[in-house]
C-alpha cells in the first residue's frame, strides 16, 4: 500500500465527482471543545463522517467547533440546513448520530426526542 | 485527566483550528533511553496574544458556560503529574508550539489511545487544513503529511470517502 494508489482513486473518483458538484445542503457541526471531547464527541464525529461517507452524501459537510457553552448536554451536535431552523441536539452518542443521519439528514425529519433547541 | 492522551492531542489541535491555523504539525516521540513520551504540537494560527488568559487549574471562569482554555491546564496537569513537563511558546513567525512530556512508564500516565481515529477525524472534518502527523516509537517512524497527499489528489477533496478509506487502511498498515 502506497501513496501512488491515490492516483487511481483520484482518476476513478473524478469521473463521478463531475456529475455531482453541488452546494452543501446540510452542515453538521459537532462540539469538540475540551468538555465535548471528554464527553465522547470524538466517537460522534467519527460516526457522522463514516455514515455520510458510506452513503455517498456529497452535499453534506461534517465539521467541528470549539466550546458551545452547553457543557452539561454534551456531546452537542448542530444541524444547519438552508431555510430551516438550526436544530441543536444534546447528549448524542454514536447510535443517536446514526438515527440523526437516517431520519434528519436523509429523510428530512429532525429527531425531536434528541433536540434541545431549534433556532 | 482525559482518558487517553489522544484526546488531549485532539483538544490542542482543535484549539489551533479555532485560532485559524492552516498548517498543524503533531509529533509524538517515545524515547526508551530517556524513558519519556513527548507530544509536540506546532501551528501557524493567531497564537495567544499577550494579556489573553489561559485558564489556570486554580480557578474557573465565572463566565456562564464558558470553559475556553481549560484544555491547556488539563494537559499541563497530566504532564506534571506523570513526571514530565509542559511548555507553550510562540512559534516563528506566527502560531504556537506546545510541548508536553511524560515519564513513559509512569503509573498514572493515560494510554496514547486511538491515534488513527484522531488523525482520521481531524483530516475528515477539516479538509482545508494541512496536517503533518509524525509518530516515532520503537525505532519506527510514521509520517503522514496531508499536503503531499493533496498533491496526488489534485482537485479531489481529501475527505472524499474513498480517500478516507485509503487513509484508514494506510494507517492500519503503517501506524
Amino acid at each position: 500500500m502506497n501513496l501512488e494508489e491515490l492516483k487511481k482513486i483520484r482518476e476513478k473518483a473524478q469521473r463521478d465527482l463531475q456529475l455531482r458538484q453541488k452546494q452543501a445542503r446540510i452542515r453538521i457541526v459537532v462540539g469538540m471543545g475540551t468538555s465535548g471531547i471528554a464527553a465522547g464527541a470524538r466517537e460522534v464525529l467519527k460516526t457522522f463522517l463514516e455514515e455520510i461517507g458510506r452513503r455517498g452524501l456529497t452535499d453534506v459537510v461534517v465539521t467541528q467547533t470549539g466550546e458551545k457553552g452547553l457543557a452539561s448536554r454534551e456531546p452537542i451536535v448542530e444541524v444547519y440546513e438552508e431555510n430551516k431552523p438550526v436544530i441543536i441536539y444534546g447528549n448524542i452518542n454514536s447510535e443517536k448520530a446514526k438515527r440523526i443521519v437516517v431520519e434528519h439528514v436523509v429523510n428530512g425529519n429532525p429527531v425531536t426526542e434528541f433536540a434541545i433547541e431549534a433556532i | 485527566m482525559m482518558e487517553e492522551l489522544s484526546f488531549h492531542i485532539m483538544d490542542m489541535v482543535i484549539n489551533s483550528i479555532e485560532a485559524e491555523a492552516k498548517h498543524i504539525e503533531v509529533e509524538i516521540v517515545e524515547d526508551d533511553i530517556s524513558n519519556t513520551l513527548t507530544i509536540l504540537i506546532r501551528d501557524d494560527g493567531k497564537g495567544i496574544k499577550e494579556g489573553e488568559k489561559i485558564m489556570d487549574d486554580r480557578f474557573i471562569t465565572t463566565k456562564k458556560g464558558k470553559t475556553v482554555g481549560l484544555g491547556i491546564p488539563l494537559l499541563k496537569g497530566t504532564a506534571e503529574t506523570c513526571g514530565g513537563s509542559f511548555s507553550l511558546k510562540s512559534n516563528n513567525p506566527k502560531g504556537i508550539e506546545i510541548r508536553a512530556s511524560f515519564e513513559k512508564n509512569h503509573p498514572d500516565l493515560p494510554p496514547l489511545g486511538n491515534l488513527k481515529d484522531t488523525f482520521l477525524i481531524l483530516i475528515g472534518a477539516n479538509p482545508d487544513v494541512d496536517f503533518s502527523f509524525t509518530v516515532k516509537k520503537g525505532g519506527h517512524e510514521f509520517v503522514l503529511d496531508t499536503a503531499k497527499i493533496k498533491e496526488q489528489l489534485e482537485e479531489l477533496p481529501i475527505n472524499h470517502p474513498e480517500v478516507m478509506d485509503f487513509l484508514k487502511k494506510y494507517m492500519e498498515e503503517y501506524l
